[in-house]
């Protein structure tokens, strides 16, 4: 025991010495940080917004959950009519209903999640404006909930698979990391594009047609045709990084032909959306209620 | 002395603003793509503080002076242009009740959902959650979806997750008074806890009542700038006094809403002798100048002028509309028209008034409503006649003439005489 002891101050309601750690409040600089302890300590708040989200999307709906099954079960038989029965899109050696399924199950997570969001800063203002939480945190939420449907969606395919007597072999391993790759995606979109739509609302006017054509430029429900072509198939081929993850995801979980290649450009791609979209959202982030 | 808790140097925050309306879509940017549409505007400029521990600061000033600029700013909600300002200590803010409350949810949910936002733990919400419950009183709803609430139990839900806070530092904006008048003391006086608690608290508002209420230290902000930085008292007396006395011209005000296709270009109070120091028992005429963009003849006017207490509350209002026979309503009005009301007593208390003017037409858009206006004052005087003076710390605000009779019943007098 140190004879300092008898010195000490008596004990007051708070520390007498302020917290080590001030909180700063400066100008915004050009170089931005994703500020890990921040979001570490409103990791609470992540749960409850991504709970929210999930809570609330069926909320008032008489079938409740049953929609989350019922939609893609839908969105199959819509295609499966379109593009099986109108359109005569033969697959060699997998029923089309199930190839169908198994790149609806990747594009639900995907469409869902860069949708929802690119929306999400809009449909929180409030936070924005009136709490200092870190905004990344609402299109991460948003994206995550959507994780959901994907689940919802798989075990979906794996039971249709199964009345087809189709079993997941050892390739169902790369599920994951499939889905960590969409996740990245996805969420690269959702940050690219929620921070710019809370300046410009013209954002979320366009993005259900862009969505719609970014469907039709992706094999999800038609077999893509062998590269080489037309040399601008190829292209587009190469810079949408969901014709690699599609082609991957159909291989990992039906054996369809491997992509080869184009898993590497969509991984690529993926990357870029992902850093780009990150620091587009840091640089806005600290501005953003200004621009509500 | 007590090492500050919160220290600001030179904070400063610039809007830029379009001078012609905010582009709302990109090809709109894109076609005004040069910046000399734009225009900067400083909101919050060279602001200094440095607040101590338990010091409990009110911002006060007009409207536009920066209030809720800079507590946003020291709240982390928005990034300052320049200046630096260090907080030491757990921050709650707290600018709106209710801040990420889902309609849909129940209200258990949303006090949990409420409290993250707040930066509560799932643990502390769950620990006080029957205080908070209780403190609402609408536990017999906690399992309904807010959006069945009514609005006074919504925001009471609201506030009293807001009121099981626990920070060390607290910002806060006008955002207690919520609810019924009952639950709004309630408000009040948990406010008044959380501040006499040993709290460091930083409270923008624009009742100055209140803020005299609870504060211990007034900043004083006029257009971004501090005007005054100390003692309460000495920050509202500065900021009323700022307030023009008895005449003012209005032209220039800043705080008003409405369409201002006609304005009150100034507003004077008189006493029956000329001052603006008014006595209860007199005859007084509050003179209204309107100017319009336009003649102002063949619109229906009404003209309402409430006359204010400082320390809240309205105690009388006048209107055209109660005298029917006298319409703001005549066709050789021009641009300009001059409007005189004249009362007959203004039996109110001795103390400091200001009015506010409301001017719209019936049933249709307000074109000019200023608040705070024309601060007189009226003087102790002998309004019931009997020598004895009504003091400014009357209880009750308005006085009424009034006469005592006492009698005695027959069998008492014949008692007494007996």
């Amino acid at each position: 025991m140190s004879t300092t002891r008898l010195n000490a101050p008596a004990p007051t309601l708070f520390r007498a010495e302020p917290a080590a750690e001030p909180t700063v409040i400066a100008p915004a600089t050009r170089t931005v940080s994703l500020r890990p302890r921040t979001l570490w300590r409103h990791r609470e708040l992540f749960y409850f917004l991504v709970w929210r989200d999930i809570k609330v999307r069926y909320a008032q709906t008489a079938l409740g959950a049953a929609w989350m099954i019922f939609q893609p079960l839908a969105m199959l038989l819509v295609y499966t009519f379109a593009f099986g029965h109108l359109a005569r899109v033969a697959i060699p050696g997998v029923p089309y209903p199930l190839f169908a399924l198994a790149g609806l199950t990747l594009w639900i997570f995907v469409s869902r999640g860069v949708m929802l969001g690119s929306d999400s800063l809009i449909h929180n203002i409030p936070l924005v404006t009136k709490t200092s939480s870190p905004r990344i945190l609402i299109p991460f939420a948003a994206v995550v909930a959507v994780l959901v449907d994907f689940l919802i969606a798989l075990v979906l395919f794996l039971v249709i698979a199964a009345a087809y007597g189709r079993y997941p072999t050892w390739r169902f391993a790369f599920v994951p990391l499939l889905l960590a790759a969409a996740f990245a995606l996805t969420l690269g979109i959702s940050l690219l594009l929620s921070a710019t739509n809370v300046r410009y609302r013209d954002v979320g006017q366009a993005l259900p047609f862009i969505v719609q054509l970014w469907f039709f430029l992706s094999p999800i429900a038609y077999l893509l045709q062998t590269p080489g072509g037309h040399s601008w198939e190829t292209v587009v081929q190469a810079i949408n990084p969901l014709v690699g993850l599609i082609l991957a995801f159909r291989w990992a979980v039906l054996a369809t032909p491997p992509p080869h290649g184009l898993l590497i450009a969509s991984l690529v791609v993926t990357a870029v959306v992902l850093v780009w979209g990150t620091l587009h959202f840091a640089r806005l982030e600290r501005t953003l209620a200004d621009d509500v | 002395m007590a090492a500050p808790v919160i220290t600001a140097q030179g904070l400063g925050k610039a809007y830029r603003i379009w001078t012609h309306g905010q582009p709302r879509s990109l090809s709109d940017r894109i076609a005004r793509r040069r910046d000399a549409e734009r225009q900067e505007i400083w909101a919050l400029r060279d602001v200094d503080v440095s607040v101590e521990r338990g010091e409990v600061l009110g911002v006060i000033g007009p409207n536009g002076a920066g209030k809720s600029t800079l507590l946003s700013v020291l709240a982390g909600i928005t990034a300052p242009t320049t200046g630096r300002a260090e907080i030491f200590g757990r921050v709650s803010s707290l600018l709106e009740v209710g801040t990420g409350f889902h309609p849909e949810l129940s209200g258990r949910d949303n006090v949990f959902l409420n409290g993250a936002v707040l930066g509560m733990s799932r643990s502390e919400t769950e620990r006080k959650f029957d205080e908070i419950v209780d403190f609402s009183g609408v536990r017999d709803f906690i399992d309904m979806p807010v959006k069945r609430y009514s609005s006074g139990m919504y925001v009471r839900l609201a506030f009293a997750v807001a009121a099981h806070l626990d920070p060390e530092i607290l910002l806060l904006d006008e955002v207690l008074a919520v609810g019924d008048r009952a639950f709004q003391e309630k408000c009040l006086a948990r406010i008044d806890e959380m501040t006499k608690s040993g709290r460091t608290v930083v409270f923008v508002s624009h009742d100055v009542a209140s803020v005299a209420r609870l504060c211990t230290h007034g900043l004083l902000l006029n257009e971004g700038r501090v005007a005054f930085y100390g003692d309460i008292d000495e920050a509202v007396t500065r900021y009323l006094s700022s307030r023009s006395l008895g005449s003012a011209t209005t032209e220039a005000a800043v705080d008003r809403q409405g369409t201002g296709a006609v304005r009150v270009s100034s507003i004077d109070v008189r006493s029956a002798s000329g001052g603006t120091a008014v006595h209860a028992e007199e005859p007084v005429s509050i003179r209204v100048e309107l100017r319009g963009d336009e003649p102002i003849r063949g619109r229906r006017l009404r003209l309402q002028i409430g006359v204010h207490s400082v320390l809240g509350g309205m105690h009388v209002l006048l209107s055209t509309d109660f005298d029917p026979s006298q319409p703001l309503l005549r066709d050789d009005l021009g641009t300009t028209a001059s409007v005189v009301c004249t009362l007959d007593e203004l039996p109110l208390k001795p103390g400091s008034y200001y009015l506010s003017v409301w001017l719209d037409e019936p049933g249709g858009e307000v074109l000019d409503h200023l608040t705070e206006q024309s601060r007189f004052v009226i003087l102790p005087s002998d309004y019931f006649g009997t020598g004895v003076l009504p003091s400014e710390h009357h209880i009750a605000p308005t006085l009424v003439r009034h006469t005592w009779t006492v009698s005695v019943p027959q069998q008492a007098a014949a008692e007494v005489t007996a």
